[in-house]
């Protein structure tokens, strides 16, 4: 275990080491956050129009 | 040396009647019913169903030995409910208040991937056939989850083929501490607490939707006092050469990574235990409360006790589980669960870790509970919402809504594992490495001369005086390496029959 965590904490190390693009991941960066800007447009669009209705009736009894 | 642990996914999912009132059982009923009948249209017949046979079903059982059962309830079996068996080799069924797929029997963790999709579809298409069937304004709908977030949970169970000759207690005793700390990547999710379980009100988020409901460690039953081993000995098959381990402290994942490594780690933990190499310090001392703590815990830092005193946290439990399991593909190799398939598994097991370890929510479209929490923090912060605010309550709920139109998972662009003809070709027809082919392949092409069938047999009527049972009791025969060039030359159940006959003397295929 000892080596295997060592590994896997020393990625961020190895990472800021190599010379990092600022263009690119500011852009990335925003193109992430444009992303998640339009699924939460989209889960506006579609989350169901009663949310509280919705809520309140879904009960589920009788499972295993 | 392990057997091949066949496998398989069964998943009750949540009903919700829209604009009627109607109980559980009813609507589920109609559901199945309207997809069978739909289906039957598409095949010039009044109905596609065969029905199940509960000839061999003995769910009281107990692995422990028989004087637990008289303690434990046993599940109403009610035969008069709509139960059916599918082509590709499912059970699809009404169980207790729930439309549950159990999907055939798989041969590997990718193919239980595959079955567990072709579910969704199967429930998709059926949601449709019951729309068409129910006057304007109605609505079917179900939700791929496991709580109500109203103390109400309903199961997706696993189930793996075992060497019988593993003393059921060895399992009990090593399996445990895996499933306690799977759940940091097989977890989808859920806001707040049940079964009195009670959350930070600023931090009511936790990554399983099972957790609070175990309260055993081993046991037989399901529906209350749920254990974390279930004792349940059916083993649907030879009880002399297999068990049938049925786990059912899982979630049912949207993510096809999670299903992957739900499915395809359990299986090499339990190769592992078969083969006897499972690390013997990693037993936890409280795996009850530890279930708990583990889900109760997003920053995964948490540190559980284990059995000889000393403490871990879940993360680093699996990652002590993940170099044993590397060397035991070195030294045992991993032909149980297919060697590619294994393989895969090993490699993405480790790039979740690493994830979960360095940057969790990297794993966003990988696991169900990163993509939920991650979309409860984004929709919090871009409506100014409270953690109880009715519109997270919803939207935990509707993550799990398997229509396009209104699923969230679907909007998230997760990772696949499986292409979507896979996933259509596995809607109509069985897999084909497992006893499960038989049973597909004659529900598709004879399925007038077929009574019923079940996980073990077929029973054949072929107008001849009397019914004729068809044994399955070995889940690896029964193939289309076995039968299936017999299959595609007989154009009649009773030929089918006859050539089996002599295939059984030349092969004895069913075992």
């Amino acid at each position: 275990m000892a080596e295997r965590i060592t590994k896997a904490k020393s990625t961020p190390q190895k990472v800021a080491d190599e010379p990092v693009d600022q263009a690119t991941s500011a852009k990335q960066g925003e193109k992430i956050k444009a992303e998640l800007d339009d699924l939460l447009d989209e889960i506006d669009s579609v989350l169901e129009d009663n949310a509280e209705e919705f809520v309140k009736s879904y009960v589920q009894k009788g499972g295993q | 040396m392990a057997i091949p642990k066949i496998c398989g996914i069964e998943t009750e999912y949540g009903i919700l009647v829209k604009g009627a009132s109607s109980n559980p059982i009813a609507a589920s009923s109609v559901l199945i019913n309207s997809y069978l009948v739909d289906l039957g249209h598409h095949q010039g017949r009044p109905d596609a169903r065969v029905g199940w046979d509960f000839e061999d079903e003995h769910p009281d059982h107990d692995a422990r030995n028989d004087s637990f059962a008289l303690e434990s309830f046993a599940p109403d079996v009610d035969s008069h409910l709509v139960n059916a068996v599918l082509a590709n080799g499912a059970r699809y069924y009404v169980d207790h208040a729930h439309p549950e797929y159990s999907s055939p029997e798989c041969a590997t963790a990718l193919e239980a991937v595959q079955y567990d999709k072709a579910g969704e579809h199967i429930l998709l298409a059926s949601m449709r056939a019951a729309a068409a069937a129910l006057p304007a304004g109605q609505e079917i709908v179900v939700y791929k989850n496991n709580s109500d977030g109203k103390g109400n949970s309903y199961g997706c169970h696993e189930n793996y083929l075992m060497d019988r000759a593993v003393p059921f207690g060895r399992i009990v005793h090593q399996a445990t501490a895996h499933l306690v700390t799977r759940q940091i990547y097989t977890g989808a999710g859920k806001l707040g607490g049940e079964n009195g379980v009670t959350l930070p009100a600023d931090a009511p988020f936790q990554l399983t939707q099972r957790a609070d409901f175990f309260e055993a460690e081993v046991g037989l039953e399901t529906t209350l006092k749920r254990p974390i081993i279930n004792t349940r000995d059916e083993p649907h098959c030879d009880p002399q050469r297999f068990r049938r381990l049925h786990v059912i402290t899982g979630d049912a994942n949207m993510c096809e990574v999670a299903t992957f490594l739900k499915v395809g780690v359990t299986s090499l933990i339990l190769s592992m235990i078969e083969d006897g190499v499972y690390p013997s310090d990693l037993i936890l001392a409280h795996p009850v409360s530890a279930m708990r703590h583990v889900s109760h815990d997003t920053s995964l830092s948490r540190p559980i006790l284990l059995d000889n005193r000393s403490t871990i946290t879940a993360l680093d439990v699996q990652w002590r589980l993940f170099e044993a399991a590397s060397k035991y593909a070195t030294e045992f190799g991993l032909e149980s669960l297919g060697v590619d398939v294994g393989s895969a598994i090993l490699s993405r097991w480790e790039v979740v870790l690493d994830g979960l370890e360095t940057a969790p929510m990297s794993l966003f479209t990988q696991l169900d509970w990163v993509a939920k929490m991650k979309l409860f923090e984004a929709y919090r912060e871009r409506h100014s919402l409270a953690w109880n605010a009715i519109a997270l309550r919803a939207l935990d709920l509707q993550y799990h809504d398997i229509r396009p139109e209104k699923s969230i998972f679907g909007r998230l662009g997760a990772e696949t594992l499986v292409s979507p003809s896979d996933i259509a070709d596995a809607v109509q027809n069985p897999p084909n490495s497992t006893r499960a082919y038989f049973r597909g392949r004659c529900v598709a092409k004879y399925p007038a001369n077929i009574v019923a069938a079940n996980w073990d047999s077929v029973m054949f009527d072929t107008g001849a005086v009397n019914l004729r049972r068809v044994p399955l009791m070995d889940p690896m025969r029964g193939t289309a390496e076995h039968v299936g060039r017999l299959i595609d030359t007989c154009d009649t159940a009773a030929e089918l029959l006859a050539g089996l006959e002599g295939h059984d003397k030349k092969d004895e295929y069913h075992g």
